[in-house]
């Protein structure tokens, strides 16, 4: 049988009012505050803990050991930090949350900063979308003025002030510690480690940092208990995720299921490709992580089949591409993109996003050369595992992956440039160039 | 042109959000964008004397993020996304039609001022590729003819909405947005058919997240 | 782990081992220690170009990838930090190391542009030289490589080529972390990353020149050295800054009899890798406008003379004067010149009216001098400023009087190094130097310090009173009565070491060497037998030859103006630098022997002008402020230039006196005398506080200002702070002052732009002393401390 959609976080998205203080609470909304304000902060720690919820922002951290490594009664000030910077190239569901259910993540920053004890939380949010830091700014806003935010919460003595923040544009800013800094009104660039941030992160006092559904699953969590969560996904990656399919599909869009579907499960509810066509490439979560292929598609989509796959379950945003689709284009512009993005700290992933796009741009026109696919192999191993932070790596990733499904690609690109193998116009969505 | 002393007080108003006033910087940048339609040396300069920090820190932020535009952007800035996927399924074509229609090209802004053309990096929408944005709200799923279609539309002054968000006003009210989110505009419907494509199909199929 | 015995220096506490094994040799390193440096220790040279031991790791450049046994991925050697039984490979040892290390090098030289042969660096490069050793025969890279319009200014001192940058960040760390000056910053991101300044803010930071230093490939020059030389066409020789106290050891490099640059000398005990761009940048003066004959004047010109001639005029005239003579000596002396000078007078001219201290000075500063400092072991040093638990300043601003001082007490202060020592500075207002050293004001009005020192808070005078602490008082405080006297007293009290930190490289030497009235060499009281027949039988002469207590100071100003002395001896005084008339006094004098590398209003008005050395063409001692020797030899051996010293000899010895001219000969006799170990003079009754009413002068000279060592030096004066006249805004309103204030003073008056400062006190008018558009002395007639009358000022342009 089919895995099931489980519509959590999504449940109520078509409400109208979902978006409102009064909306939220006809569903149930802030009922786990209640239930988290009356609880021992250590025992909330230890629910998310027991619940094995593991971070949606890409790296899959058990987010309650995150919390756990927060040191308590150290004296500092304590901060939850939000990561709200989704800028993955293919995640688009953080940004969908924070327009449709804000007060999710809203009753969950409270709760996660009630049970690490800090009474400042900051949510920082990618400039580029402002109807998204609207809604949050507009729901912080409702929260305070009904005491879900300010002094002695709900009669509990425990205080926080929740600040909605803009950032300005820079993927890098995904990267924790480098959003510390962007946070502390810095250039974005990533901190080195340790300090961990758990020990001194912003304003170099204790801080988490939780990718925005992360934290939206944590009043679930609460209210509804472990069990329940558990019930959802596998050993190794417990509950449910809110997926967003893209790519050549014929409906894209969200889908919440359990942890564990499979792509061809994910790719049904979609109503499978585009007419036509079939699945040539898909990326499980994010130009990050690896590509993988139609044989893929029966694989759960969990932290570990994925990383057994070779390949990660990242921001759990799968895009999917046809065989109109060129590989070399699509590569070609995803280093691009790192090009643009890297922050220019480290050598390897400075110099190193720059020399590989100016050769793949040249696989693009049909230049490139049969030893130049070799020197691209090295130069990606050149820069993973050297870098000073995962966008180096991420940079490194496309290539060696789509090289070892599409070799022969590569191989035409020595002679014929990328329009030429894949008619452009093919793979729009909309009727040809002529949909002017 | 000059960053005003009410600006200024905003700023220090911003600054007075955080545990730490320098990290208001960001927004602070963002109001100074409003006010000017890009980052001047003025802008800098206010920051850095609201801060009390070198105008050369400011410079060095202002510099490392793309939203901040070291040249007029004019009314309206429109983004479209030519990363991987948004470019292949057709903002590659929707960028061209752009660029025939405002005359500007990436980072420039059309003679008449009206325009500002940015190939932007992923939005954080690819469920609706290809992705343009009008002052940086969403219009979701263009084409080159609807694009080109926005573009007329703003061009007569008539009222466009975004698909998910509100009515478009034009950037520099975005910037201040971004400088105080709470801007009163939260009411636009933000939900469409794609964000509800599984919902959709649960409730169809009684499926549900309680229990299983 | 070192052991001195160096006065001051605490015994090292034992400190926590761990082994670590690096390419199989095991080492023991203290807990804490990066690899990178435990490597040094072993002699393996791991490549880097980010990592430097006096800056915070960044781990930016990822040149210095190690292998670490258990670790999946390279390492940074330069920010992982050594653990008990960690197994280090580096490039010797392992090839992912070695592959990881030859990546980066490759990927460093991308976008390099290949102008080596044209490059400053060019030959004592890193990059060049890590190329060699790490990097491909080869390059793989064909595509278009990054350029940048070059070189851009990033001061007028400055130049960055922006193709050359590594994007190391040592150059903008420096600034922030070490200088406090964060006006250079890395902008823009990615691949396009690049080094810079805001667009209206050049980086005029009083220390840039490290910048240069540091750099490990060309990205930055100076606009004085640039093209100017290679490196290895270069001699260099190591010497001691004569700008000032702070004492910095530097390599100075010559070509051709010409010096081409200087660099900042590594010293840990003093200057650690820094110099001030002063000591940098400031030798034009060396090699310009010198003077080269002796000059006689005749008929009320000066014409060239040979030596023979010039000694015998000079002689002849200084005997004429008999002993109503005195002896004017420069504070940038070496200390064997000072001590020349103090012979000279008291045994040839058979005078003590003699005095080094050309600027303003006090009777209680002399007696302080006598009774606290001269002759004295080093009692605070360096080091102590970092362990200190509070450092409280008066009359002294370190940024601008002695620039090394400020970067140690700005580390100490920093909670970077995590030592965070208290600095307090009494003064008129809070500077962006004080700021840089997270400084606290304990505000007086000029010429109030004394009531301040008197009056400190509880808690400031608490922490005095702990071990460590230190009080530091500068040469301004002669200006202030009573300053002096406080600060002892405040010393005696609390038990807090106190310093005094002349600005000038001679003045704690010349104080030692006995060139000032009633303190033979070594701080010995002229009045004390036991201390006269010393220097007696090292001079060999009777004691009852050597003279009594003469003049010095006011006194000495005064006796010079009344036309009680005939004959001067005067040794690289500049008369501009002294708050009274003293040109006009010493145009009484019937007979003037200058003593002088360049022309000044002193040779303009001299008998006889005996050209003599500059720090290059002879070798000697600058005792710093610490009171530490800071030795330095002679750069141009075949100089044909002697020394202050040596002039006096052969000028002793036309008057019929032996006098020993040799550096040597000077030093063993100086080690011979050693310090005076018998009773110390006294200070004479505490002077009361000036009377501050009305609105009265703060002023100082600014680090970089119209300083005579400074001319000839375009690029480094275009880094000068402006002229500014810094008040509160209550004093300015007060005066109805908007844009520009006009400050009045007995002799005229000085406009220039206003620069609120609310930390001030109000009644007071800071004001740069000797600077373009403000020569306080010359212009105003008017010196710190002094009361002056404020209004609105109209700005006439010009002042920039």
């Amino acid at each position: 049988m089919a895995t099931p959609l489980t519509p959590v976080i999504t449940e109520f998205w078509d409400r109208p009012d979902l978006y409102t203080l009064d909306g939220y609470r006809a569903v149930g909304g802030y009922t786990a505050l209640d239930k988290a304000l009356k609880m021992d902060p250590d025992a909330i720690i230890g629910q998310v803990k027991d619940s094995g919820l593991r971070g949606r922002g890409g790296a899959g951290f058990p987010t309650g050991m995150k919390w756990g490594f927060v040191p308590q009664g150290d004296g500092k000030p304590h901060y939850l930090v939000v990561n709200a910077d989704e800028s993955e190239p293919g995640a688009c569901k953080d940004i969908p949350i924070m327009m449709a259910n804000p007060h999710a993540l809203v009753e969950g920053v409270i709760i996660a900063s009630y049970a690490i004890r800090a009474n400042h939380a900051f949510i920082y949010i990618r400039g580029e979308v402002p109807n998204a830091i609207r809604k949050v700014a507009f729901a912080v806003r409702q929260a305070k003025e009904a005491g879900l935010i300010g002094k002695n919460i709900l009669g509990s003595g425990f205080d926080l002030d929740v600040v909605v923040h803009s950032g300005a544009g820079a993927y890098i800013c995904g990267e924790e510690t480098a959003l510390l800094d962007s946070l502390e009104g810095y250039r974005g660039q990533p901190r080195l480690k340790p300090p961990f941030p758990a020990v001194a992160g912003l304003y170099a006092s204790p801080t988490v940092i939780n990718n925005v559904e992360t934290i939206a699953n944590v009043p679930y969590i609460v209210d509804r208990g472990v069990e329940w969560f558990r019930q959802f996904g596998t050993e190794k990656s417990p509950g449910f995720k809110v997926f967003a399919v893209s790519g050549h599909v014929k409906r894209p869009g969200i889908y919440e299921a359990p942890l564990g579907i499979t792509m061809r499960e994910l790719l049904d509810y979609a109503g499978g490709m585009r007419d036509g066509s079939n699945v040539k490439f898909w990326i499980p979560g994010g130009s990050s992580v690896p590509m993988l292929t139609p044989e893929h598609l029966d694989l759960p989509l969990t932290y570990e089949a994925m990383a057994e796959a070779g390949t990660m379950l990242g921001t759990g945003t799968p895009m999917l591409f046809d065989q109109t689709t060129s590989v070399v284009k699509a590569v070609t512009r995803w280093l691009e993109f790192y090009k643009h993005e890297s922050c220019g700290k480290c050598t390897p992933c400075r110099e190193g996003t720059y020399w590989i796009t100016g050769v793949l741009e040249k696989f693009e026109h049909g230049h490139g050369t049969e030893g130049e696919m070799e020197t691209l192999v090295n130069l990606c191993g050149q820069i993973a595992g050297r870098s000073f932070c995962a966008l180096g790596d991420a940079a490194a990733t496309p290539y060696p992956a789509a090289l070892k499904y599409f070799r022969d690609e590569f191989e035409a690109a020595t002679h014929t440039s990328a329009d030429e193998q894949f008619d452009p116009v093919a793979s729009y969505v909309f009727a040809g160039a002529g949909a002017r | 042109m000059s960053i005003s002393e009410s600006t200024r007080d905003q700023m220090r108003e911003i600054a007075g959000r955080y545990p730490s006033a320098r990290s208001a910087l960001l927004p602070m940048l963002h109001l100074a964008q409003s006010e000017e339609d890009e980052i001047t040396t003025d802008g800098i300069n206010a920051c850095a004397d609201v801060l009390g920090i070198t105008p050369a820190e400011v410079t060095a932020v202002a510099t490392f993020y793309t939203m901040y535009k070291r040249t007029k952007v004019g009314k309206h800035h429109i983004g479209v996304c030519t990363n991987t996927l948004c470019g292949l399924l057709g903002g590659d074509a929707v960028w061209d039609a752009l660029t025939e229609a405002t005359g500007a090209g990436h980072n420039t802004a059309s003679a008449d001022g009206e325009f500002f053309l940015e190939r932007i990096e992923c939005q954080a929408a690819c469920t609706h590729a290809p992705v343009m944005t009008v002052d940086w709200e969403y219009m979701d799923d263009v084409t080159p003819s609807s694009a080109v279609e926005v573009i007329e539309q703003l061009r007569r002054g008539e009222e466009v909405h975004s698909t998910r968000g509100p009515v478009i006003r034009d950037f520099e009210a975005t910037e201040h947005t971004l400088a105080f989110p709470d801007d009163g505009l939260a009411d636009a419907p933000s939900v469409d058919a794609k964000m509800l494509a599984g919902l959709t199909i649960a409730k169809e199929r009684g499926m549900s997240g309680r229990d299983i | 782990m070192t052991i001195t015995n160096e006065p001051g220096t605490q015994v090292a506490v034992p400190t926590e081992l761990v082994t670590v094994i690096i390419d199989g040799v095991a080492i023991g390193v203290p807990k804490g220690t990066l690899v990178i440096r435990a490597a040094e220790m072993l002699g393996i040279e791991i490549p880097r170009f980010c990592d430097h031991p006096l800056l915070e790791p960044v781990a930016a450049c990822r040149a210095c990838l190690i292998e670490i046994d258990g670790v999946p991925k390279p390492q940074p050697a330069c920010a992982q930090v050594v653990s008990d039984g960690m197994q280090v490979h580096t490039q010797y040892s392992s090839d992912v190391a070695r592959l990881a290390q030859e990546g980066v090098m490759e990927f460093l030289l991308l976008n390099h542009p290949l102008d080596c042969p044209v490059c400053d660096k060019g030959g004592e490069c890193p990059l060049q030289n890590q190329a060699m050793s790490i990097g491909r025969p080869e390059s793989r890279f064909t595509e278009e490589k990054r350029t940048f319009d070059k070189p851009i200014n990033v001061s007028a001192q400055i130049l960055l080529d922006r193709e050359r940058c590594v994007s190391c960040a040592r150059c903008t760390r420096f600034a922030d972390q070490i200088a406090g000056d964060p006006m250079l910053e890395l902008l823009e991101r990615g691949a396009q990353q690049q080094v810079g300044t805001a667009d209206d803010q050049p980086f005029d930071s009083y220390f840039s020149g490290n910048t240069i230093q540091i750099c490990p490939v060309g990205a930055l020059t100076s606009a004085t050295y640039r093209f100017r030389a290679r490196p290895f066409d270069l001699v260099s020789v190591p010497t001691s800054c004569e700008h000032c106290a702070s004492g910095c050891a530097l390599r100075t490099d010559y070509r051709r009899s010409t010096v081409t640059r200087r660099l900042a000398w590594d010293d840990p005990q003093v200057n650690e890798e820094w110099n001030c761009d002063k000591g940098r940048f400031a030798f034009a003066y060396l090699q310009q406008g010198r003077i080269e004959w002796p000059l006689v004047r005749e008929n009320g010109e000066l014409r060239t003379a040979s030596w023979p001639e010039a000694l015998a005029v000079a002689a002849r005239g200084l005997q004429s004067a008999g002993t109503d003579t005195a002896v004017l000596v420069g504070g940038r002396s070496t200390m064997e010149d000072a001590y020349a000078y103090s012979r000279f007078a008291r045994v040839a001219l058979g005078t003590d009216n003699i005095d080094f201290r050309a600027r303003a000075n006090s009777e209680e500063e002399r007696e302080f001098l006598a009774a606290h400092i001269a002759g004295t072991p080093i009692k605070v040093e360096y080091a102590d400023l970092e362990n200190a638990p509070i450092v409280l300043l008066a009359c002294f601003e370190p940024e601008d009087e002695s620039p090394i001082v400020f970067l140690r007490l700005r580390k100490a202060a920093s909670n970077a190094s995590g030592k965070n020592v208290t600095v307090v500075s009494v003064a008129a207002g809070a500077t962006r130097g004080l700021a840089k050293m997270n400084g606290t004001l304990i505000p007086a009005k000029p010429g109030q310090e004394a009531a301040a020192l008197a009056n400190l808070p509880q808690d400031i005078q608490q922490a005095l009173a702990q071990p460590g602490a230190v009080i530091m008082v500068g040469e301004r405080a002669a200006s202030s009565p009573g300053t002096l006297s406080a600060a002892v007293q405040l010393s005696q009290q609390t038990g807090a070491a106190l310093a005094w930190v002349p600005r000038r490289a001679g003045e704690r030497g010349a104080l030692d060497a006995g060139a000032i009235a009633g303190l033979l060499p070594g701080g010995r009281p002229i009045s004390d037998p036991t201390a006269r027949s010393e220097v007696a039988q090292i001079w060999g002469i009777e004691v009852s030859a050597l003279p009594q207590q003469g003049l010095s100071g006011l006194a000495l100003h005064d006796a010079v103006d009344a036309g009680r002395i005939r004959g001067v001896v005067v040794g690289g005084v500049e008369l501009s630098d002294y708050p009274h008339q003293a040109a006009e006094a010493l145009g009484k004098v019937d007979f003037i022997v200058s003593l002088e590398n360049h022309h000044s209003a002193v040779t303009e008005m001299a008998d006889v002008v005996l050209p003599v050395g500059v720090v290059t063409e002879k070798s000697g001692t600058f005792l710093d402020w610490e009171g530490r020797p800071r030795p330095f030899g002679q750069v141009f051996r075949d100089a044909m230039m002697g020394s202050d010293a040596s002039v006096l000899a052969m000028l002793a010895d036309s008057m019929g006196h032996s006098l020993p001219g040799a550096v040597n000969d000077l030093r063993a006799q100086m080690g011979r005398l050693g310090p005076w170990t018998g009773a110390r003079a006294t200070m004479g009754p505490t002077r009361a506080s000036t009377t501050t009413d009305g609105v009265r002068l703060e002023t100082w000279r600014l680090l970089l200002d119209l300083g005579v060592m400074q001319e000839g030096d375009a690029h480094l004066a275009a880094t000068a702070r402006p002229t500014v006249a810094r008040m509160s805004a209550r004093t300015a309103q007060a005066h109805g002052i908007a844009e520009a204030a006009t400050v009045h003073g007995p002799a005229g008056s000085i406009t220039a732009p206003v620069e609120i400062d609310d930390s001030m006190i109000d009644s007071v008018v800071w004001l740069p002393m000797n600077s373009d558009g403000s020569r306080i002395y010359r212009d105003l007639g008017a010196g710190y401390g002094d009361g002056v009358r404020l209004a609105a000022g109209t700005q006439a342009g010009g002042l920039s």
